[in-house]
């Protein structure tokens, strides 16, 4: 797995750029996903995290070009920076570059786009109950995976890696044989972890893999996944709503909104200083194990209506720290701070031109959304 | 200590003599005593052996005005069982439930109407405990009629924008003629919390009301069913599989395994210091961003089949510090001091048998949960 030789330490593994997601309806335009760019690096686990609504499960879709009518991308490029062992099969010309270049997924041609699914991108839907064929045995839904991606092995060489792939997720070998029904929650979600792995993908892509597990299993789950990356080298996309679980996971996260990414920072940097006022409010809207018992607002209103989203920064309605400027201007992703520029953020209060003030504190946040919690409590409950 | 599995459970004056001075606010106004669940399976084979599934074992507790209770487990614990014995849906198969002191009888309709006057439930998934061909007033103005709540469209109209706004849905006059599909996830489940409310309820059995909810609108539904609580002192059972919500939202919290309850208390006495090994495992197991992601965990697996459950304490086959007894019978209750107990050899035999706890090897300390 590890040619690492070609690569760079700076080169990206996926770049995803300005890309744009609409679905046609008839009472308007759905604007999924608007103008989103995030990069994945090798051996990273990028957690991309949101409401329902914001926009996450579409930009997994649309990396992987899953997306079917009325979806339509409108706009943008996923670059994959593939191995040059692997560049060949990619690309129209079926020379190896001598540098890698780039290849933008969303232009791939179908055959291409075949032979850059699962060995290359591989995708963990949400709901093991429906991502398994009930009629089929779990061994037969792996082999035809790699029957269909590897067409020269045999029979005896296909039943072997399966089993191999079984025990590495934590399932035993006798359990080839078994259907979907007789497997418990956890041991689908492996299974289907298990074929993502058949053909040794750079990319894996989850969405939602835990949410439909309980907590003891779903960490059994997350260990499994961490000891796979640091094993096989892999990188992840994870997606989920659950923010304090990529806390724990994920090296970089990218917080989204109303289908725009709102907030990117590593873990440690988002549980110091989330800089976006979305960030703080999602971050403190999970009750904590430890530590003082103390009231907690979570975030006032709903998130908006994506036909209608509304104007400058669509978080602006809900936002107790708007001002003028945010009703009106869209703030992009930029250096939340000069001193690291790592860490990015869409919001006004970090840019000198829109703003003179110092950016806001943890406890100017905490106030700020108190005072709206308590004004509008005073307000609904008459 | 207000909340807790009432052991001898026959007469609620018992039960209330039990509780500490400082936390008891008044008498339970519900109460479970040694309550049982099991569901008949259906015969594969024509003269087998009849089959259940052992829901629910032995449940007790008690709801007080203004106070919540947080049933905590996995799914498969019994915990949604539980809820629905206490709403009536089910009847036990054994105990009973008392309503402010006397023993709750017949499965009659007048019965249960009489019951639903006071006792509410609060469904999981908004999206289904809503009719989608009725708008919002009809949800909220049958209670009002059934229960002789409202005896004009005028009082019906006033009554349910009293309702609308107590649950912060405002403008309450915008809200009155829409439908279901017309709200947001979070609306909906104010309108059913409402719908609860209209019946003038003393207890709420709120089964996971926030869990299928967006993150964000979580806590405003959790804050708005603590103002219920706090406020308008309702005796809430609230049922969740966060560990963490529970310490938020209640004042104490009862951890079910596999329809057995296994430990109880307030709720940062169980939750800081757990003491059962099934309870150690859910926290080490709750996300937590301070700990890193390879903690190991003390057990695995899943919650066992409940037709043929394991024998004794039906965690046995999981748990790290599992003993030969452990197979042969379920522990009694210890009380560990200042409300907090639990059902585990590891810290006694329970109020069973004799003090033989330190008979048994591996008694004392277990590995901390955290």
């Amino acid at each position: 797995m590890s040619d690492g030789v070609f690569q760079g330490a700076a080169r990206p593994l996926l770049e995803v750029r300005h890309v744009s997601v609409d679905y046609r309806a008839e009472n308007g335009t759905v604007h999924a996903l608007t103008d989103v760019s995030v990069t994945l690096e090798r051996g990273q686990i990028l957690g991309l995290a949101g409401e329902s609504g914001s926009g996450k499960s579409t930009l997994g879709y649309a990396i992987t070009r899953l997306l079917k009518p009325p979806a339509e991308i409108t706009g943008g490029e996923v670059l994959y920076y593939p191995k040059a062992s692997r560049h060949a099969e990619l690309t129209a010309t079926g020379a190896t570059p001598p540098t890698a270049e780039p290849v933008d997924v969303l232009k791939l041609t179908p055959g291409h786009l075949r032979s850059l699914r699962w060995k290359e991108l591989a995708i963990v839907f949400q709901s093991a109950m429906n991502a398994l064929n009930p009629v089929i045995d779990i061994g037969a839904q792996i082999t035809d995976v790699i029957r269909t991606h590897q067409p020269k092995l045999n029979r005896r060489q296909r039943q072997a890696r399966a089993v191999e792939l079984l025990r590495r997720v934590g399932i035993a070998p006798d359990r080839l044989r078994s259907y979907p029904h007789e497997l418990s929650g956890g041991m689908r979600q492996r299974a289907i972890i298990a074929i993502a792995l058949a053909l040794g993908p750079e990319v894996i892509i989850m969405d939602e893999p835990t949410t439909a597990l309980d907590v003891v299993v779903q960490r059994e789950i997350l260990m499994e996944i961490i000891a796979l990356r640091n094993e096989l080298e892999f990188s992840v996309i994870f997606i989920t709503h659950d923010l304090s679980l990529l806390l724990e996971i994920a090296d970089k996260v990218a917080i989204m909104y109303a289908g725009r990414v709102v907030e990117v920072a590593t873990r440690e940097e988002l549980k110091q200083h989330p800089r976006h006022p979305y960030s703080y409010g999602m971050l403190n809207s999970f009750p904590t194990l430890y530590g003082p018992r103390r009231r907690m607002t979570g975030i006032p209103g709903s998130p908006p209506d994506l036909r209608n989203i509304p104007r400058g920064c669509s978080f602006h309605p809900r936002c107790p720290l708007a001002f003028a400027a945010c009703r009106t201007d869209l703030p992009l992703l930029r250096a939340a701070a000069l001193q690291d520029a790592g860490q990015l953020v869409a919001c006004h209060l970090y840019d000198p031109r829109y703003t003179s003030a110092e950016p806001p504190t943890a406890q100017e946040f905490a106030a700020r959304y108190e005072a709206v919690y308590a004004e509008q409590g005073a307000g609904r409950s008459l | 200590m207000s909340i807790e599995p009432l052991r001898r459970g026959a007469d609620a004056a018992a039960s209330t003599s039990a509780l500490s001075p400082s936390t008891s606010p008044a008498a339970p106004v519900l109460e479970a005593v040694h309550l049982r669940k099991h569901f008949p399976v259906r015969q594969l084979r024509i003269g087998g052996a009849p089959q259940a599934v052992h829901a629910v074992e032995d449940a007790s507790l008690a709801l007080f005005p203004g106070r919540a209770l947080a049933l905590v487990g996995e799914s498969g614990s019994g915990k949604t069982t539980v809820a629905r014995l206490l709403a009536r849906l089910y009847e036990p198969t054994a105990g009973s439930i008392l309503f402010r002191g006397k023993p709750v009888k017949g499965y009659n309709r007048a019965a249960l109407l009489a019951y639903r006057r006071y006792v509410q439930v609060i469904f999981q998934d908004p999206f289904s405990s809503l009719n989608p061909v009725h708008d919002v007033r009809y949800h909220l103005s049958r209670p009002l009629r059934v229960h002789g709540h409202a005896h004009s469209r005028a009082q019906e109209t006033e009554q349910v924008l009293g309702l609308l706004s107590r649950v912060n849905l405002s403008p309450a006059e915008q809200f009155i003629g829409k439908y279901p599909h017309q709200l947001s996830g979070g609306q909906r489940q104010r309108v059913a919390i409402a719908r609860a409310l209209a019946v003038r309820p003393a207890v709420l059995l709120a089964d996971e009301p926030v869990s299928m909810l967006d993150v964000s609108i979580r806590l405003d539904v959790l804050n708005l069913l603590l103002r219920l609580k706090d406020q308008e002192r309702q005796a809430i059972l609230f049922i969740t599989h966060d560990i963490a919500s529970a310490r938020y939202f209640a004042e104490d919290t009862l951890v079910m395994y596999a329809g057995q309850m296994v430990e109880g208390g307030p709720s940062d006495e169980v939750i800081q210091h757990p003491k059962h090994p099934y309870t150690q495992l859910l926290i080490a197991a709750a996300p937590d961003p301070d700990r890193p992601v390879n903690a190991p965990l003390q057990a695995r697996g899943e919650i066992p089949s409940l037709i043929s459950p394991p024998s004794g304490c039906r965690f046995h086959p999981r748990c790290p510090h599992a003993m030969p007894v452990c197979r042969e019978r379920f522990p009694g209750r210890t009380d560990l001091g200042a409300g907090h107990w639990t059902n585990c050899f590891l810290y006694g035999e329970g109020d069973t048998g004799s003090t033989a706890a330190t008979t048994h090897p591996g008694a004392g300390s277990p590995a901390k949960g955290s």
